[in-house]
């Protein structure tokens, strides 16, 4: 998945910031984290409210990596 | 039909003004030259933040999905809910890697998928493979997208005996469609999402607090769900997942979003925003359907325990499960009410119908029309194909819910995701390295094609009692594993087409085979809007008004 084949390149954008993206893409695909009843929460069982959160954690995630690779205008 | 006539007014009401909303789309942010695929099929690349979230949002939660992910809830519980994970997954997906194909696109002006590998391979034979993938594919899902209509249009009564009678609203709707698609483009969708999606939105807003607080709360809502799953004899439904089908959950909402991605029309969606960080914003401000989509999957549950029993199917002794959420509405909400959900999905399928025919005639036209028919073809008369080529798929998918049993629609659409799938390696992995040898994945392409249809030819449904394409969940023990999981076929399938063109480069390479030029530079990948490199280097004028 590497670029070996780039000449020193003018632009790009890799950051360390881009690995908490694997987060969002592994977290939800670990059925044994969420696959239960209980706990509800306000009726729900365990299985969807987690499955909610992990909405969130899409969102929180994402966001963090726009805000810290996100290209500054140059003037 | 007459205790129906609120909710008929108001449903026809809604869809008059999206469509009046469709015509005038064309004088939307105007372009100097409409005779332009820019213009017509991206419209101008010139999104920004609010119009790319109501795109692409209208554009990948599909009517269809608002009607079958709460009908799977409804029948099988918790295997359903895949779509949640299958939408969270798929964003941080599109953010490191539609992002590049963005960029290079911007860059050298590619419309389709298929462009880009024409050009990264130095293949027209595989652009055309992803070409032909990409309108199989996605055929039979703007059929699908009627389906999600003729749910509603059924649940109000709306049926008649012959066969013209029965499908006039749908051939009505679709003839309005394909008109101002015709005239406006990309910008046409575009426009019409703002209504469609802020309806979706304070339709299931209101749906999740008022239907637990006349059903007795979500805690009972589950306990009733429970009830029917522990009293069914099916082996795979329950309101959690069983040890057997979690491989299948998790498979398919991984390969779901890889395909997804794949899909034109999500790329058209993404190819028409301005710059990169409006895709990047987007990825984070999207999730916001998915949240939409979880409760909605919900209402299947609900519809369990308000006591919905779905409408009679296509064919004698069948029941046609599409219409749980649309009749749950009818019975629950008064009739005002239930006429503004129906429109919301109605017109929600309106929506991805335009985008998809949009993507499919794109790719017609550059991949087909233009590398093997009229090579010289001018942009107008790129343009001009494209708009014809869009009606003819619509009418094409008029032609298969009219024709064809609606099954089979919904059969193709689940070869559809397993064939688009197999388009993975030259896009999705070409982005990134150009290691692999065109003629590796031609040969991938080959082997997962087969694989994935054989898979699917050999999955039976006893509920249905159905022997062939039964579903996407093949059965381990079927390649000999002494297991009784299941497992999602397109994963399997690209999984092969991976490995054989893995083998098959390494072959290639030994025997020295030529490998074609590369038309792109490392840096392309990270292209933006008002790169200076870019802008020198427009070929044409109209390019240099299409990006301003």
């Amino acid at each position: 998945m590497a670029e070996p084949e780039t000449s020193p390149p003018p632009r790009t954008d890799r950051s360390p910031w881009n690995w908490l993206l694997v987060i969002p893409i592994l977290v939800p695909l670990l059925t044994p984290l969420y696959n239960f009843e209980s706990p509800r929460l306000w009726g729900f069982p365990a299985f969807y409210w987690i499955q909610f959160l992990f909405i969130l954690l899409g969102v929180v995630t994402t966001s963090i990596v726009y805000q810290m690779t996100k290209k500054r205008r140059s003037s | 039909m007459s205790e129906h006539i609120t909710e008929i007014i108001v449903f026809a009401l809604l869809f008059l003004l999206v469509s009046g909303m469709g015509f005038v789309a064309a004088r939307w942010r105007a372009p100097k030259d409409m005779a332009h695929l820019d213009e017509w099929g991206l419209g101008g690349r010139s999104f920004g933040g609010w119009i790319t979230w109501f795109l692409v949002g209208g554009d990948l939660y599909t009517a269809y999905t608002f009607v079958a992910v709460p009908a799977l809830m409804f029948g099988a519980g918790a295997a359903g809910f895949f779509a949640v994970p299958y939408t969270i997954v798929i964003y941080p997906l599109f953010f490191l890697i539609l992002i590049r194909l963005w960029s290079v696109s911007h860059r050298h002006g590619f419309v389709t998928p298929a462009d880009f590998v024409r050009r990264r391979f130095d293949s027209p034979t595989l652009a055309l493979l992803v070409a032909i993938t990409g309108i199989v594919a996605t055929m039979p899902y703007i059929a699908l997208q009627l389906i999600g209509i003729e749910a509603v249009l059924k649940t109000m009564g709306m049926t008649g005996e012959s066969l013209l009678a029965r499908h006039a609203p749908i051939i009505i709707a679709f003839a309005i469609l394909a008109a101002y698609t015709y005239q406006s483009g990309l910008r046409a969708p575009a426009l019409i999402a703002f209504v469609k999606d802020t309806l979706i939105y304070i339709v299931i807003l209101v749906a999740v607090i008022y239907l637990p607080y006349k059903l007795g709360g979500w805690g009972s809502i589950f306990d009733d769900a429970q009830a029917k799953f522990d009293a069914s004899p099916a082996p795979g439904d329950g309101l959690t997942l069983n040890a057997n089908n979690q491989l299948q959950y998790v498979t398919l909402a991984l390969g779901s979003a890889l395909a997804l991605f794949l899909y034109p029309h999500s790329i058209t969606g993404v190819l028409a925003s301005k710059n990169r960080n409006v895709i990047k914003r987007n990825m984070s401000a999207l999730p916001a359907y998915s949240f939409l989509l979880g409760l909605l999957a919900l209402l299947g549950f609900a519809a369990i325990s308000a006591g919905v029993k779905p409408l009679p199917g296509a064919r004698e002794g069948t029941v046609d499960s599409n219409t749980v959420v649309p009749l749950l509405f009818d019975q629950q909400f008064p009739s005002w009410f239930a006429g503004i959900a129906f429109a919301a999905i109605g017109i929600g399928a309106l929506v991805p119908a335009a985008i998809m025919s949009i993507a499919a005639a794109n790719l017609f036209t550059r991949n087909i029309y233009k590398e093997y028919i009229r090579k010289d073809a001018t942009h107008a008369q790129e343009a001009g194909v494209a708009k014809i080529v869009s009606l003819v798929v619509k009418v094409g998918a008029v032609a298969c819910i009219i024709f064809l049993d609606p099954q089979f629609s919904i059969d193709l659409q689940l070869i559809g995701g397993v064939i688009i799938l197999q388009t993975a390696p030259a896009v999705a992995l070409g982005l990134f390295t150009r290691w692999m040898h065109r003629g590796a994945l031609i040969a991938g392409w080959v082997a997962g094609m087969g694989l994935g249809f054989w898979m699917l030819w050999n999955i039976a449904n006893p509920a249905t009692k159905r022997a062939h394409f039964g579903g996407s969940a093949f059965a381990l023990e079927k390649f000999g594993f002494d297991t009784t999981k299941t497992i999602y076929v397109g994963f399997v399938a690209v999984a092969v087409n991976l490995l054989i063109a893995v083998v098959v480069t390494l072959i290639l390479r030994a025997m020295k085979t030529p490998d074609g030029v590369d038309g792109t530079e490392p840096d392309d990948y990270y292209a933006d809007e008002g790169d200076p490199r870019l802008e020198a280097e427009r070929k044409s004028p109209d390019e240099l008004a299409s990006s301003t």
